[in-house]
């Protein structure tokens, strides 16, 4: 675990708390039995925005905390033990870091208190494939009057039916593939022209695929410099990643202590399964892969923090690493736990389903690798 | 592996390529999938008019005795009624727990009324069996079951609750390990049946992280049975679970565990992830995950056939088959994850318009796949099977 500072230990604690007594795993199970179209519930996103949560990483100019992203981190390690369903990710981490590294003090005046505050959800919509891809933007703006006009499809939107805000990645020129004329819109999910669709997901979380048919914006719209988007838009998805990162890390260390217990206490053969050793050792095996994914991951937040430029390179380690081990934790969840883990009564299959979206969220393993190889050279 | 020649084989291939030519209706081609489905919808006339013929032919056991209906054939005509089905898209009808554990099982066990009674329905596909051995406290552990069978003089009461009974909800009758001695562990076991309408039989089904499943809790209270339907000797119903269990591996090693629709894991890949110039993989890391399965999945063909070959030379089984259900199930499993991992996001569907029927079927797949390391004998149980009885390594002091 980081080091940290007094402030930091007083927010993981809180965190602690609530996730505990207010929104335990039992609370995700029954947001999901409802069939809550949003994918979350509204109530305890209140509370979460009520404590500040939503603009941890959001200068206090405009309405947030500005405790940065290791602080953010550790909130979204707490939520992740127990699923806790919020748009904390996709809004008060992504769309917030959009704006507060790339906005004009007019937009960041306009978005980011309401924000911080938890009365608008944004979000990124930038997936346009089954793969996300995000120099592979097809969506177009073209210019219109003073404005542009957005034509065409993002897949996958997390918060995309609960989002107010749309950040918006678009092609202004060139062609798909193309890292330059890529330009950053923020468009109000209300517009006229935006089709949103829920999507029923495995893991029962809230995402949409948005269509935008001829949408018209204004050039205030455009987030950041046009035709210049892509180091803006990678900036964002780094904090995006390594928020999603530590929320993952928490899933995984509660999947495992869960798991752990259950080696305590389930006999079989007239004594507990957890004195088999080849169960032991591969116990042994997924705290040690967890140690170093918590120091990957923190590293990641912890060099977001500092802004060094060795973001790219942590956050990708961070994200394929954190991601391998979440995989396997969740299947020797289920494994470990015998028949009553394949049960949908048991929170094993709420692990595991939640462990694939999450390893496909932002970037899967082998994006990720690849990514950290071509950032060192090879 | 040799082939068998004869003219006696290529008469039996031709006159088992005119049935099939006679008998199978041609609406049901290439449906043999269906019947593998969680979820049971009613036979159409077509399917059953097939599963009569079939059950009539006793073709559906191509090698069990005639006496008890079954096709009277050795393993070679076995094969060709297999690749005849296969070559015109037709399916064997006859199935279940019956065929696949029960039944070989009662042919080796059994009295001679007991044959009498059982197998010809199986035999025609008439009714079907559900296993009543896992408790909630006997999984892995199996033979440390509670389900209590009081002798009653000429009938047993039994009162106790089993779990994971594949297709209770469905089954005529169930196969059921007992304890009729509390002193002992293994030899207090019998192996008992009755009819799943005996009063006081009570079933659950159980939903599963793949959504809706054929296991159910079964809830026994104060159930007869009659002493007539205990296979084996009284006390002696351990031996006869364990010859029922490795039939029921060696079935699992090939089932279930699904993903993808069965369609080739190369075609998928290249489908979600697309190629490179020369015709690759765009995704290296996926590409090499891919071929690694591929070649599992290939070794693990290669090793089915081995075993084959060297049980029919030796008249006994390889010692290839131990590893089968670990290596099989393995292979599976490895290829579920694969198949939702190379569709994406797309793999990640639970149900909607927005995922095709295939990429839903992937998800239910993986999820329901991770039953099949756990169930007829856990991947750990079949570990511990190969290091001690094949490998001799002691026990820890």
């Amino acid at each position: 675990m980081a080091v940290l500072n007094e402030e930091q230990t007083m927010l993981r604690d809180a965190a602690k708390s609530w996730v505990q007594e207010k929104s335990p795993v039992t609370a995700f199970r029954k947001m999901r039995d409802s069939g809550v179209e949003l994918g979350y519930d509204a109530n305890a996103w209140n509370e979460m925005a009520e404590m500040g949560w939503a603009g941890v990483i959001i200068p206090e100019d405009f309405g947030g905390s500005d405790f940065g992203y290791l602080s953010m981190g550790l909130i979204l390690e707490e939520t992740g033990r127990t699923l806790t369903a919020s748009p904390l990710l996709a809004s008060g981490l992504a769309a917030a870091s959009a704006q507060v590294l790339g906005g004009s003090d007019a937009q960041k005046s306009e978005w980011l208190p309401k924000i911080a505050g938890g009365e608008i959800v944004g979000t990124l919509a930038v997936d346009e494939g089954a793969h996300p891809a995000p120099e592979k933007v097809a969506l177009k703006a073209e210019k219109s009057g003073s404005g542009y006009k957005l034509t065409g499809t993002k897949s996958f939107v997390l918060e995309g039916l609960a989002a107010n805000l749309l950040i918006v990645s678009a092609r202004t020129s060139g062609k798909p593939g193309d890292t330059d004329g890529i330009t950053l819109f923020l468009v109000p999910a209300d517009a006229k022209g935006v089709t949103r669709k829920r999507l029923a997901l495995a893991d029962s979380r809230g995402a949409a695929n948005i269509e935008f048919a001829g949408v018209e914006v204004g050039a205030d719209a455009v987030l950041g410099e046009v035709d210049k988007g892509w180091p803006l838009l990678e900036k964002t998805l780094d904090r995006a990643r390594a928020g999603l990162a530590a929320e993952m890390l928490g899933s995984a260390v509660q999947a495992f202590e869960t798991t752990l217990d259950y080696l305590k206490v389930r006999v079989q053969f007239g004594q507990v399964i957890g004195s088999f050793q080849a169960l032991q050792h591969r116990a042994a095996k997924m705290f040690t892969d967890l140690e170093l994914a918590r120091s990957a991951v923190e590293a990641a937040l912890q060099a977001i923090d500092a802004d060094t430029p060795d973001v790219p390179e942590l956050v990708s380690l961070a994200k394929a690493k954190m991601g391998d081990v979440f995989h396997l934790v969740s299947n020797e969840m289920v494994q470990m736990h015998g028949g009553i883990g394949m049960t949908d009564a048991h929170d094993a299959g709420f692990y595991l389903k939640r462990a694939r979206a999450a390893e496909a969220a932002y970037g899967s393993q082998s994006y990720h690798r690849d990514r950290y190889a071509r950032i060192q050279g090879y | 592996m040799a082939d068998f020649g004869g003219s006696d084989l290529d008469a039996f291939r031709t006159e088992a390529r005119d049935w099939i030519e006679a008998n199978f209706p041609k609406s049901l081609k290439g449906k043999g999938g269906m019947m593998m489905r969680e979820e049971r919808s009613e036979p159409t006339p077509d399917m059953e008019a097939w599963r009569k013929a079939m059950g009539e032919k006793g073709w559906g056991v191509p090698t069990w005795p005639t006496q008890y209906g079954g096709g009277g054939l050795t393993p070679a005509h076995a094969r060709i009624i297999q690749q005849e089905l296969g070559r015109v898209g037709a399916y064997n009808p006859i199935g279940g727990m019956g065929v696949m554990m029960f039944g070989p099982t009662l042919l080796e066990y059994g009295t001679e009324a007991q044959k009498q009674q059982h197998i010809p329905p199986i035999v025609k596909g008439e009714l079907q069996w559900c296993q009543g051995f896992s408790e909630p406290g006997a999984g892995s552990d199996l033979a440390s079951l509670q389900t209590r069978a009081e002798d009653k003089g000429d009938h047993y009461i039994v009162n106790g609750q089993k779990i994971w009974t594949s297709g209770a909800q469905w089954a005529q009758w169930c196969f059921c390990l007992v304890r009729t001695d509390t002193t002992k562990k293994h030899e207090g076991i019998s192996f008992v049946l009755f009819p799943m309408d005996t009063p006081g039989v009570e079933v659950r089904p159980i939903p599963l992280i793949a959504g809706n499943s054929p296991f159910c809790e079964t809830f026994l209270t104060d159930v007869r049975v009659e002493k007539d339907q205990v296979v084996g000797p009284v006390n002696g119903g351990w031996t006869v679970a364990k010859r029922l269990l490795q039939h029921e591996r060696s079935g699992l090693s090939g089932a279930g565990g699904g993903g993808g629709g069965g369609r080739s894991l190369v075609k998928l890949a290249k489908e979600y992830v697309g190629v490179d110039e020369a015709g690759r993989l765009a995704d290296s890391d996926l590409r090499t995950r891919v071929i690694m399965n591929e070649i599992d999945g290939r070794a693990f063909q290669l090793t089915a056939l081995r075993a084959m070959a060297e049980s029919k030379a030796n008249s006994g089984p390889s010692a290839a088959t131990s590893i089968m259900k670990n290596a099989g199930t393995r292979w599976m499993q490895d290829r579920a994850e694969l198949t939702i991992e190379l569709m994406g996001h797309q793999g990640l569907g639970w149900e909607g318009d927005d995922f095709t029927a295939e990429e839903l079927a992937a998800v239910r797949g993986w999820l329901g796949g991770k039953a099949t390391t756990i169930y007829g004998g856990s991947q750990e149980v079949q570990n511990n099977i190969i290091s001690k009885r094949i490998l001799g390594l002691p026990d820890p002091k």
